[in-house]
C-alpha cells in the first residue's frame, strides 16, 4: 500500500469552512442570524461540556478502543453526585465534586469488573445499559427523597456563583455577550477543556499511553510483552469515566437545575459523533469536534427555522418535534458517513482506525 | 365484592383539574361516558358513594390518570375489598408470569434477528430495536390512515416490509461495507448512526404521541383460572409461540437453517464446506427484519406504537440475547422468556417503572458468572 503524503490538514479544513460560510451568506436566509447562533453555541458552556465528554470518550475509544457506549452514565454520576451531596446533603460545594468524582470512578470499576475479560461488544452493551438504568432509577418514585425524581434538583450551584471573580457587569466579543453570572461557568469549562488537554497530552505521550495504544492495535501482543492489559484498560475507563463526570458536573452548574431526563443516550451518541468528527486518538480532536459539532448543528437548526418560517420548506418541518428530529436525521447521518468515508475524522490518522473487535 | 357488581357508585372524569362529567354505575356495575375531545383526563371514584363495607383496594388508585384520543374508547377498571393474603399473592404470581410469558415471547422473537445478525456476521446491530418500530408503523400506518386495512393484513404487510428493510440494508449498506473491510468497531457506530436515521424518520412520519392500533384495543377480560387475560393477548401468546416453534423448525430441519447455524457457528468453516456465506447472511437479514417487523406489530398491540418503543425493547433484546449466548437462536429464544418473565414478576416485589432494570441487572449477573449465557459455548467469547 502506498502511504499517502501528509497533506496540509487545517488549510483543506479552513477551506471547508470559507465554503460554508459563503453558501450561508449568498442564501436568501437570514445568514447573520444563522452565523450568530452557530458561533454563540459552538463557543458556548455547553460546547465546553461536550468537549470534555469528547476527551474522556476519546481515552477510551480512540486510544484505547475500548466501546464506552454509556459515557452519559458517567455524566449522571458526576452531576449528581454533585446536586445530591450539596442540595439533599447541605454539604459545601468541594464536598459535591469529590463526591461526583468518587462516584464516576465507583461507575468505571462496576462496569469494568464483569466486561473487560471479555470481547469489546459486551462493553458496549453494558455500558448503554447501565446508563440507562441509572437514569431509570433517578427518576423513579422511590429516590424522590434523595434524587428529586423527575422533578430534580436546584440550588446546589449557589456556592459555585459566590467564588465567581469576575467583576459585574456585560461581557461581549464579536457576536456573543455574557453577563459575569454566566460567563463564569463558561469560562471554568473552557479552562477544564485545556487542562483535560494537556494532561492527555502529556500521559499519551509517556509510556502508559504507548501501552493503551498497543491494547487498541493488538490486546496479545501487549499481554505477550508481560503486561496487565485488563488493568492498563481499567485505569483508562477510570481517567476517561472521571472526565465524564467533571463534564456533568460543569454542565449541571451551568444549568442550574439538574434533570434525569438530561442524561440520554442520545448524548452518548452526540459525543461520539464529535469525537470521530474531530479525529480519534488527537489531542485536539474532541475540541476541534466539539466546536464543529455545535456549529453546524445549531447553524443547520437556525437555517431550518428560518426556512420553514419563510416559507422555503413545509411547516410541518419548522415544528419544534421536527426541527428536533431533523437534527438528530443530521447527526445520525454525519456519523455513518463519517464512519464510512472518513473514520480518521478532521485530524487523525485513518491506520489507527482500522479497529477490530479484538 | 365476589364478583358481586357494584351499582349506584359515582365516578367523577375531569381534565386539568375541571370536571368534565360524571358517571353512575349500572346495574352490570360499569359506566360510560361521553368525552369532549383529545387530551388527559383523571377518573375519580367518588368513595362516599361505595355501599357499606366496600372500600377501594388501594386508595392511591381511586383517581386513574389515562389519556384519549378521538374515536377511541378506554377502559378503565376500579379493584375493591382486599384478597386473603395468600390467595392474592398466588394469583398476583400467576398474573404476572402470564404477563411475562407474553411480554418474553415477543421479546424472543425480536431477539433471535439480533442473535442471528450476530453469529453470522459478528455486528452487533443497534439498528435492531428500530427494525421492530419500523415493523409496528407500517401497521400502523396502514391501519389507521391511507387504506384502513384491518390489522391483520395490515400486519402481513408490515412483516414483508420489515423483511425487505432487513436485506435492503444487508444488500446496500453492510455487505459493500464487508467488502471494504471495514473494521468491526466502526461497523458498530455505523449502526447506531443507521438507528439515528430511522428512529427521527420514523418520528417524522408518526410524531411523538403514542398511538393504537384501531382494532383489538377494546376487548372484555376472560378468567383463566386465577389469570384475567383478554383474547388479544392470548392471540398474541399463541401467534408468538407458533412462530417460535416453526423457526426452531426452520433452523433445526430446513436446509437453508442448517447452514444458517453452520455460518453462525463457523464461518470458515461453512464456507469451506460449500455453503454460500453470503447468500445465508442475506437470508438471516431478511429473516430478522420480519421477525423484528412482526414482534412490533404484537408489542403495538399489546401496548401502544411508539416511536421510542424500539429502542427501549433493544436493551432487553440485549439483556436476552446474552443471558442466552450472544450469537445463538434457541439461546435468544430462552434469554427471551426469562427476560419477559424476570421484568414482569419485578413488579410485585418493587414499582413497576423499575422493571427492565431487573432484566439489565439479570444480564449484568449472569456476565460475571456465566459470560458464555446460558446455552452459549465457552470459545464464543474470545
Amino acid at each position: 500500500m502506498k502511504l499517502s503524503r501528509p497533506r496540509p490538514v487545517m488549510l483543506v479544513w479552513a477551506g471547508v469552512l470559507l465554503v460554508v460560510l459563503g453558501v450561508i451568506a449568498l442564501s436568501p436566509l437570514d445568514g447573520q442570524r444563522i452565523l450568530r447562533e452557530a458561533v454563540r453555541t459552538a463557543t458556548g458552556g455547553n460546547a465546553a461540556v461536550y468537549a470534555l465528554a469528547a476527551i474522556g470518550l476519546n481515552i477510551h475509544f480512540g486510544y484505547t478502543g475500548l466501546l464506552n457506549f454509556g459515557h452519559v452514565g458517567f455524566m449522571l454520576v458526576g452531576a449528581y453526585g454533585l446536586a445530591i451531596t450539596v442540595s439533599t446533603l447541605g454539604a459545601p460545594l468541594w464536598a459535591g465534586v469529590l463526591v461526583g468524582l468518587a462516584a464516576s470512578l465507583v461507575l468505571a470499576l462496576l462496569l469494568g469488573g464483569p466486561t473487560l475479560r471479555l470481547r469489546a461488544d459486551y462493553l458496549a452493551i453494558v455500558t448503554i445499559a447501565g446508563a440507562e438504568i441509572l437514569r431509570h432509577v433517578t427518576r423513579s418514585g422511590p429516590a424522590t427523597d434523595v434524587t428529586g425524581g423527575v422533578f430534580g434538583l436546584t440550588g446546589y450551584a449557589r456556592g459555585f456563583d459566590r467564588i465567581n471573580p469576575l467583576p459585574g457587569g456585560r461581557y461581549g466579543f464579536w457576536v456573543v455577550d455574557y453577563s459575569a453570572r454566566q460567563l463564569w461557568p463558561v469560562l471554568v469549562g473552557w479552562g477544564l477543556v485545556l487542562l483535560a488537554s494537556l494532561l492527555v497530552f502529556m500521559l499519551t505521550r509517556s509510556p502508559w499511553g504507548r501501552v493503551l495504544r498497543g491494547i487498541r492495535e493488538d490486546e496479545d501482543a501487549v499481554r505477550s510483552i508481560g503486561k496487565n492489559a485488563y488493568s492498563y484498560k481499567m485505569q483508562s475507563l477510570v481517567l476517561g469515566g472521571m472526565l465524564g463526570g467533571i463534564a456533568g458536573m460543569i454542565w449541571v452548574v451551568q444549568l442550574g437545575s439538574i434533570d434525569p431526563d438530561a442524561f440520554l443516550p442520545m448524548v452518548t451518541f452526540f459525543t461520539y459523533t464529535i469525537v470521530i468528527l474531530g479525529g480519534p486518538a488527537t489531542v485536539v480532536g474532541p475540541v476541534v469536534g466539539a466546536v464543529v459539532f455545535w456549529f453546524v448543528v445549531q447553524g443547520f437548526d437556525t437555517a431550518i427555522r428560518e426556512a420553514s418560517t419563510s416559507g422555503y420548506v413545509p411547516a410541518f418541518l419548522g415544528g419544534p418535534e421536527a426541527v428536533g428530529a431533523l437534527r438528530f436525521l443530521l447527526v445520525g447521518a454525519g456519523l455513518m458517513l463519517l464512519m464510512i468515508y472518513r473514520p480518521e475524522g478532521m485530524f487523525g490518522n485513518r491506520r489507527e482506525m482500522q479497529l477490530d473487535v479484538g | 365484592m365476589d364478583g358481586e357488581p357494584l351499582q349506584g357508585v359515582r365516578v367523577v372524569v375531569s381534565r386539568d383539574g375541571d370536571r368534565v362529567g360524571t358517571a353512575t354505575s349500572g346495574p352490570d356495575g360499569g359506566w360510560r361516558l361521553a368525552l369532549p375531545g383529545d387530551g388527559a383526563y383523571e377518573a375519580t371514584l367518588d368513595q362516599a358513594s361505595l355501599p357499606e363495607g366496600v372500600a377501594v383496594r388501594d386508595a392511591e388508585r381511586a383517581t386513574l390518570p389515562f389519556t384519549v384520543s378521538s374515536g377511541q374508547q378506554r377502559t378503565l377498571v376500579f379493584s375493591f375489598g382486599d384478597e386473603p393474603a395468600a390467595v392474592s399473592y398466588l394469583r398476583r404470581m400467576a398474573q404476572a408470569a402470564v404477563n411475562g410469558i407474553k411480554f418474553g415471547l415477543i421479546i424472543a422473537m425480536t431477539a433471535i434477528g439480533l442473535s442471528l445478525v450476530y453469529g453470522t456476521t459478528r455486528l452487533v446491530n443497534f439498528a435492531h430495536g428500530d427494525m421492530v418500530t419500523f415493523g409496528a408503523m407500517v401497521a400502523l400506518l396502514l391501519n389507521t390512515s391511507g387504506p384502513s386495512l384491518q390489522l391483520i393484513p395490515a400486519g402481513v404487510v408490515a412483516v414483508a416490509s420489515g423483511a425487505a428493510l432487513g436485506a435492503g440494508m444487508e444488500s446496500g449498506l453492510w455487505r459493500p461495507l464487508r467488502r471494504r473491510r471495514t473494521g468491526l468497531i466502526q461497523l458498530l457506530v455505523i449502526s447506531i448512526g443507521l438507528a439515528m436515521i430511522l428512529r427521527h424518520v420514523i418520528l417524522l412520519i408518526m410524531g411523538g404521541r403514542p398511538r393504537p392500533y384501531h382494532d383489538y384495543t377494546v376487548q372484555a377480560p376472560v378468567r383463566l383460572g386465577p389469570v384475567l387475560t383478554t383474547p388479544r393477548d392470548l392471540v398474541v401468546i399463541a401467534v408468538s409461540t407458533v412462530v417460535l416453534v416453526g423457526i426452531g423448525l426452520l433452523l433445526l430441519r430446513t436446509r437453508i437453517g442448517r447452514a444458517m447455524r453452520a455460518v453462525a457457528d463457523n464461518r470458515d468453516l461453512a464456507a469451506s464446506s460449500g455453503v454460500d456465506v453470503q447468500r445465508v447472511i442475506l437470508f438471516v437479514w431478511a429473516m430478522a427484519g420480519a421477525l423484528a417487523a412482526l414482534g412490533g406489530v404484537l408489542l403495538g398491540v399489546v401496548e401502544n406504537v411508539e416511536w421510542l418503543m424500539g429502542f427501549r425493547a433493544l436493551l432487553l433484546m440485549f439483556a436476552a440475547v446474552i443471558l442466552g449466548g450472544l450469537g445463538t437462536a434457541f439461546g435468544a429464544m430462552a434469554g427471551g422468556i426469562v427476560v419477559g418473565l424476570a421484568t414482569e414478576i419485578s413488579t410485585i416485589f418493587q414499582p413497576s417503572e423499575l422493571k427492565t432494570m431487573w432484566a439489565l441487572i439479570a444480564m449484568v449477573v449472569v456476565l460475571l458468572v456465566r459470560p458464555q449465557g446460558i446455552l452459549g459455548r465457552r470459545e464464543r467469547i474470545g
